[in-house]
């Protein structure tokens, strides 16, 4: 079939502008980087388990954190190629949530005068959920990284003795569930939705989907807060 | 039956409006929706007073020109649009609170009746195919898989009403658009603005003030045609491969 088709003479703009000035595009940004963060929380659970064979294995741990990669790496190196690759997700994430989230604001400024429950909780505590979470990364990283507002003594490599630290106090148990909690909703949204922003949902693969948003929801929400209610139990001291 | 409506009333698009209470007696469960409002319009009309604006067209169901948010559900408590919504949905004594579509795309006029040019300029920016006018084309020129043909008509069932807009918590105009991009990309015919249409009607979408969207799905539960959600899904792919392919060029 041949058609007349007006030819376009106007360029389009580069693709990393496309995406960023589209609302679809920008939402990529999210899925994207929401799963590289959600596949560095799988393995960061799995290696706080480590805590449950005693502070030998865990600190052990921690040091093969710092020395992965060698001798191709030199010390510590992997470990800031990581943190590198987490700080540039999150702060990706954060900056196109907050965007988008003024845009829908903007694009809805009358609300209905009747109104009805809308959405799932966990679908409508993304915000709220991101904020919680955002706040904690940045307690956690004062509190176990560098050990500023940490409640005990800190000392840098005793990874074990740190974590007993902070969960021998209720505030850091509270701020540590709480987070947790709103981590297991996100990741329930997220992962779901994630999938239908990259194109990958549809009708047959719906269930599996929302099955695996569900599993990883819940285990990994029960797989961190193991490791305070662990301490809290005496389980680990 | 008796019932009290609570009706949202606007002179103009500079004006505020507010909710103004109403008693309509002698409704039949026979009548629609819109008859019913046609009655209370009627009483108005006799006592002098200014009938409430709504929109309608073909009172069957295939036009999209009705709208109303009925208690909160954009075209009502029944999935269809609020042409065909009867009076036997409600019950004796009920309240029924009446609210124009809500979204800064789709500014108020007047009372319920808003203005959906949007949607208008997000079609005429790729919802198109380019074919020679002239005899219709031989049928069986183009082959055209059934379950592609099916897929087509599935979402060419869209009626442009705007109600997945008025449901949507952001103001999304995404299923209404992949509706119309899912509709034209799977096609044979739509083969040669696959990219532009979708990439173009994107971006006309997001340029007219539209919300984005966060998938919470209140679009497809209200829709009176069934677009189902996936229709989002695959019209978020169809931007990825357009974005990509574009980008090579
Ligand atoms: C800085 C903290 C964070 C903020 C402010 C934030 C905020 C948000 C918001 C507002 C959304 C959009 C929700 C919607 O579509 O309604 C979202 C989606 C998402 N978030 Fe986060 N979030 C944060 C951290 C995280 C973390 C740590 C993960 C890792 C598991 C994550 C994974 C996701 C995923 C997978 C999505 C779905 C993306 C999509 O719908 O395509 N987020 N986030
Ligand atoms: S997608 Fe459904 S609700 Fe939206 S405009 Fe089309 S018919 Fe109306
Ligand atoms: S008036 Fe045409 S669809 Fe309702």
């Amino acid at each position: 079939m041949l058609m007349a088709l007006a030819t376009r003479t106007d360029r389009r703009p580069s693709t990393i502008r496309t995406l960023w000035d589209s609302s679809v595009g920008k939402k990529t940004v999210m899925a994207v980087t929401g799963l590289i963060m959600l596949g560095y929380l799988v393995a960061h659970m799995a290696g706080n388990l480590k805590i449950f064979f005693g502070p030998g294995d865990f600190n052990g741990y921690a040091h093969w954190l710092r020395t992965m990669g060698e001798p191709v790496l030199h010390y510590e190196w992997a470990l800031w190629i990581v943190r590198f690759v987490l700080l540039a997700a999150v702060i990706l994430h954060a900056v196109s949530a907050a965007q988008l989230s003024r845009r829908d604001i903007k694009a809805r400024p009358v609300k209905y005068v009747h109104k009805r429950p809308r959405a799932s909780y966990a679908t409508r505590t993304m915000r709220w959920g991101g904020i919680i979470l955002a706040l904690f990364i940045v307690w956690h990283i004062l509190d176990l990284t560098t050990g500023t507002v940490h409640a005990g003594d800190f000392q840098h490599g005793q990874a074990y003795q740190n974590v007993v630290g902070t969960f021998s106090t209720w505030y850091g148990n509270t701020i540590y569930i709480v987070a947790m909690v709103a981590l297991g909703l996100h990741i329930q949204h997220g992962f779901w939705s994630a999938a239908q922003t990259l194109g990958a949902g549809s009708r047959n693969r719906d269930r599996l989907l929302k099955t695996v948003a569900n599993v990883l929801a819940l285990v990994l929400t029960l797989g961190f807060i193991a490791v305070p209610v662990a301490v809290m139990t005496g389980l680990v001291s | 039956m008796k019932l009290t409506l609570r009706v949202w009333r606007q002179k103009n698009a500079d004006e505020p409006g507010a909710m103004s209470t109403y008693q309509v007696d002698d409704i039949s469960q026979d009548m629609s929706f819109l008859e019913m409002l046609d009655t209370l319009n009627e009483e108005l009309t006799l006592k002098g007073e200014d009938p409430v604006a709504f929109d309608h067209d073909c009172r069957e169901g295939i036009c999209g020109a009705c709208s109303l948010v009925i208690n909160g559900d954009a075209h009502g408590p029944e999935r269809t649009t609020t042409c065909q919504l009867h009076m036997r949905s409600f019950s004796d004594g009920d309240t029924i609170d009446i609210e124009p579509w809500r979204a800064s795309a789709f500014p108020v006029i007047k009372d319920l009746v808003v203005d959906r040019t949007a949607f208008d300029r997000v079609i005429q920016s790729g919802g198109y195919i380019s074919a020679p006018t002239g005899t219709a084309p031989e049928a069986h020129a183009t082959p055209v898989p059934k379950p592609d043909a099916d897929y087509a008509f599935e979402n060419a069932e869209c009626i442009g009403c705007g109600a997945c807009v008025a449901a949507c918590p952001n103001g999304s105009a995404m299923l209404f658009t992949a509706a119309k991009v899912s509709h034209l990309n799977v096609l044979p015919q739509g083969a040669p603005e696959r990219e532009s249409r979708v990439l173009d009607m994107v971006a006309t979408m997001d340029a007219e003030g539209f919300g984005g969207c966060t998938l919470a799905g209140e679009c497809a539960t209200a829709c009176p045609k069934g677009i189902p959600l996936f229709s989002i899904t695959n019209m978020n792919k169809e931007w990825l491969r357009a974005t990509r392919k574009s980008g090579k060029r």
